[in-house]
């Protein structure tokens, strides 16, 4: 396949970018989308011309490093896939894509792709943990059943991977689907329901600190998530926000 | 001389009497002492908070852009621990006992058993903050059963077990962030240890943001940067993945112990192009439902490969499951270097289905009529065709493993419900490390290393599942407890400072060597050397050794590494965002380690667990054990050139097992 490359090319945080062209030649269909970028790459090393800053680590679909905007979509035109599992098939031979970094101003960007993201480990940091020790002396694991259904729904919530596909997408560069992932998976266990008021009321406050839009309900984060986290949460979320508000003391 | 302080008394009692008389600091002294962690992964995370609930004042560092994405988060099948829920005879003994045997007899006794003890904590303490592991309908833990073993201890969160045990040690992490006692530093890397008197008493990191180098001293150093598996440059190990700091606190005198025992999981996505940049695992969980075969016959071998026929128009009987076929007693779930080592010998026989000729098949078809059949009865369906069985067979396995499958369709673009998927052997763990004592201090006082980056628990070969459990019992259970006997020594040493003349030079040489790279003027990338160098490990001190590949390989590598350092560009500026000289850096240890591991191999010239060497097997080509002469732990110290590290040996006692060769048939 032949295909023409437009990659967000900007020098640092506060400088300004530009996209620039490249024509990429004999591209393979088996190859992910971020082995593209790397050939691109390999070839402007040798070329004497610096490469593309772009984040990627476990290139199986499960860190959430990669954070590639493509023709205008959050890792991509495909569902359910992280940009290091897009596959170049997903594409037509003599096709225009065009490659940009997240955009949120709440996720500035570091280099050329690249952003900085803490701001998802500050709000998990305001309260997206159960408070126990790591002593070890708890109780038995299975001194508390958990219904199967309980424990499925807190698990699919779980599977988050904090890639920030969900604030990109949205046209507030919204948070909520994040940070209601956390929020509900530990609100659906028993051993997280002692701080749900305080758990909801201290990450949404962080979340709102950080510069977060708000949600309007459009669903974009939801069919852009790579791991099909549900809009539900959010509105799980929504509920423990408000109760938490009414009850708090 | 190596002193490994493995606690007197019966194996049952070590742990719980070394933690009675191990020497401790009070919290107010823990107060005034710091500690670095160096990685956030299971054993990272879980050591970085622990250590800060007790009160010591913490530095974390990760080169990822956040703690979370440490690659323990890829880990998929599961966590053992002898809790014996499912009643079939499990005990903290058989776990012991199975995983020093899995092992091949090459680990410690007292270390292993420590493990085995611990395992059950570490459930309780997960399920506590809230991991969501699978469950019952009873509302209790669902448990599976990995390879190697005989009863079913594998805990697991669907094929996302590391996922969710990494996030619920990264929550207790950014607990004890937010409350100040962990400093986190994410992308910085660690370049250098600082010595001081012997002890290390810091590190040399560089700001991956802005180039910067930075000085942190602390009274001790902890490692937990994983393994060393991207030496082979394709690997199940995420991109970023490196050895530099274990390499480099060897180079500093802690010993690097076993390194050529490297695992070679045999479930893996084959190698699709040259432009592959990393290897895909299929948990070995899939093996408790697929059967592995290839054809029996060379003309279907041609059929499948020329595409004239395909995998699911052979019958039964034209099919040969070798690995049931060769190991009745346990069938497919063999351990992984007996899998790995049996689809190699089939390929190379001539036998892979793919056009690489690299390929095995693993089959969930008669998994899915099993489960199917299940249903139908729990269902109460009557007159079931056999479409329907297969349909609702297939819900059950997905169920089961549906992110996998999702996963394997991704990347091959083949439908694994419908066609049996294609796996071939690949890199994934690495058994050696860091020499440890009992206490996980390397052979430098005050740096300590946990979990992949140490060497201690897993023998020559890993069990399944056990690596998420090592990680998380060192981390929360072990090294919290086990420092403080070196630290009580510290609490009048008051803060480190970081104005000193090691602090100096340390930084001077790291400086040096990043100019050095910066200023070469070369025009090769360096992935181009990193992938050469992975072609030699992966030809010479692969699944299989032998002495003449070994000793090509150690020369070939140096002069890799000699033009490496003649022709590398690293392109951009030290002081700015650069991944390509973040590569340079990991390559350059790389480039030194590869060479070790190959020394180590060349040495061991007996076979063991993942270790196998031509020169040493038995009539049906099983790993042959030489106990007489290397059942020792080979412990290396760096003299300067990789390959003419001395040797230094721990011999391993086992007076609790008897040595066996080890059968799975």
């Amino acid at each position: 396949m032949n295909i023409t490359l437009k990659v967000w090319r900007q020098k640092g945080p506060s400088s300004v970018g530009a996209m620039e062209t490249h024509q990429m030649t004999e591209v393979s269909g088996d190859m992910s989308f971020l082995e593209m970028m790397d050939v691109l790459n390999d070839r402007l090393v040798r070329e004497g011309k610096e490469p593309f800053a772009f984040d990627h680590d476990c290139r199986e679909g499960i860190c959430g490093t990669c954070s590639m905007f493509i023709n205008g979509e959050a890792h991509g035109p495909g569902r359910n896939v992280t940009t290091c599992q897009l596959h170049m098939r997903s594409f037509k031979d003599g096709e225009t894509i065009h490659v940009e970094p997240w955009r949120s101003a709440a996720f500035p960007i570091i280099k050329d792709l690249t952003v900085d993201r803490s701001s998802f480990d500050r709000i998990i940091q305001a309260g997206g943990y159960v408070s126990v020790n790591t002593s070890g002396a708890t109780q038995d694991a299975n001194s508390i059943p958990i219904p199967k259904h309980d424990a499925d729904e807190a698990f699919d919530s779980a599977t988050c991977i904090g890639c920030g596909a969900c604030v990109a997408t949205c046209k507030n560069s919204s948070a909520m689907l994040f940070v209601s992932a956390k929020v509900s998976q530990l609100s659906l266990l028993p051993q997280g329901k002692a701080e749900s008021n305080e758990r909801v009321l201290r990450m949404v406050d962080q979340m709102d600190l950080e510069g977060f839009g708000n949600c309007t309900n459009t669903g974009a984060c939801e069919v852009e998530c790579p791991k099909g986290i549900s809009l539900t949460n959010i509105a799980r979320m929504n509920r423990e926000f408000l109760s938490s508000n009414l009850t708090s003391k | 001389m190596l002193d490994s302080k493995i606690p007197e008394g019966p194996l049952a009692e070590k742990w719980s009497k070394h933690k009675d008389n191990i020497r401790l600091v009070t919290p107010a002294n823990k107060r005034h002492i710091d500690i670095i962690v160096v990685g956030t992964g299971l054993a990272g995370a879980s050591a970085a908070a622990s250590l800060a609930e007790m009160g010591y004042n913490v530095k974390s560092l990760c080169f990822q852009d956040s703690p979370r994405r440490a690659h323990s988060i890829a880990a998929q099948g599961g966590i053992n621990a002898s809790k014996n829920y499912q009643n079939d005879g499990d005990s903290v003994y058989r776990l012991f006992y199975d995983t020093v045997k899995g092992g091949d007899y090459r680990s410690r006794e007292a270390n292993v058993h420590r493990l085995a003890e611990v395992s059950g904590s570490i459930i309780d303490q997960c399920v506590a903050q809230g991991v969501p592991f699978a469950r019952e309908y009873g509302g209790l833990l669902d448990n599976r059963s990995f390879g190697g073993v005989q009863v079913s201890r594998t805990f697991y969160a669907k094929g996302q077990t590391g996922q969710q045990l990494l996030l619920g040690a990264y929550s207790a992490l950014s607990r004890q962030i937010s409350k100040g006692k962990v400093e986190m530093l994410n992308r910085h890397e660690m370049m250098e240890v600082v010595k001081i008197d012997g002890k290390a008493r810091g590190i040399i990191a560089r700001n991956l943001i802005t180039g910067e180098i930075e000085r942190h001293s602390a009274h001790a150093v902890v490692l937990c940067t994983g393994g060393y598996g991207n030496a082979f440059y394709l690997s199940t190990n995420a991109m970023g993945s490196n050895a530099s700091a274990v390499w480099r606190a060897h180079k500093k005198g802690s010993y690097f112990a076993n390194p050529c025992f490297t695992q070679i999981h045999p479930t893996c996505i084959p190698v699709s192009g040259h432009y592959q940049s990393k290897l895909t695992l299929m948990s070995e969980s899939l093996r408790n439902d697929g059967r592995i075969w290839v054809p029996k016959s060379k003309s279907d071998v041609e059929a499948i490969r020329n595409g004239s026929k395909k995998a699911i128009d052979l019958k039964e009987d034209e099919r040969d499951y070798y690995l049931e076929r060769r190991y009745p007693a346990f069938g497919n779930l063999v351990p992984r270097d007996v899998a790995s080592r049996a689809a190699k010998e089939r390929c190379d026989a001539g036998y892979g289905v793919n056009k690489t000729g690299q390929a095995v098949y693993l089959d969930f078809a008669s998994a899915f009529e099993r489960y199917g059949k299940t249903e139908v009865l729990t269902r109460g369906i009557e007159n079931a065709t056999q479409d329907q069985i297969v349909d609702l067979g297939r819900e059950v396995v997905k169920s089961k493993y549906g992110n996998l499958f999702d996963m394997y369709k991704q990347i091959t673009d083949d439908n694994p419900y419908e066609t049996p998927m294609m796996i071939y052997p690949a890199v994934h763990y690495t058994m050696g490390g860091l020499w440890v004592d009992y206490n996980l201090m390397t052979t430098v006082p005050g740096l300590f290393a946990a979990g992949e980056a140490n060497f201690s628990d897993h023998g020559a070969n890993r069990l399944g599942a056990s690596a998420l459990m090592q990680g998380l019992a060192d981390g929360y259970f072990v090294l919290p407890y086990t420092i403080g006997d070196y630290l009580a020594d510290d609490i009048r040493t008051g803060k480190i400072p970081t104005d000193s003349t090691e602090f100096d030079e340390a930084e001077k040489q790291v400086k040096d060597e990043i100019s050095a790279l910066m200023n070469n003027n070369g025009d090769t990338p360096v992935d181009d050397f990193h992938r050469r160098l992975g072609l030699i490990m992966w030809n010479k001190c692969g699944m299989a050794r032998n002495e003449k590949h070994l000793k090509e390989a150690i020369v070939e590598i140096q002069e890799l590494r000699k033009e490496f350092y003649a022709k590398v560009r690293v392109p951009g500026s030290a002081y700015d965002f650069n991944p390509e000289l973040e590569k340079a850096t990991r390559l350059a240890d790389f480039l030194e380690l590869g060479e070790a591991m190959c020394l180590d191999a060349l040495t061991r010239s007996e076979s063991c667990g993942g270790h196998f060497r031509d020169e040493s097997q038995t009539e049906d080509g099983e790993a042959l054990r030489d106990d007489e002469n290397f059942t020792f732990v080979s412990a290396w110290e760096y003299t300067g050139t990789p390959s003419e590290a001395k040797l230094h040996k721990e011999d391993l006692v086992y007076d609790n097992i008897e040595l066996k060769q080890r059968s799975y048939k």
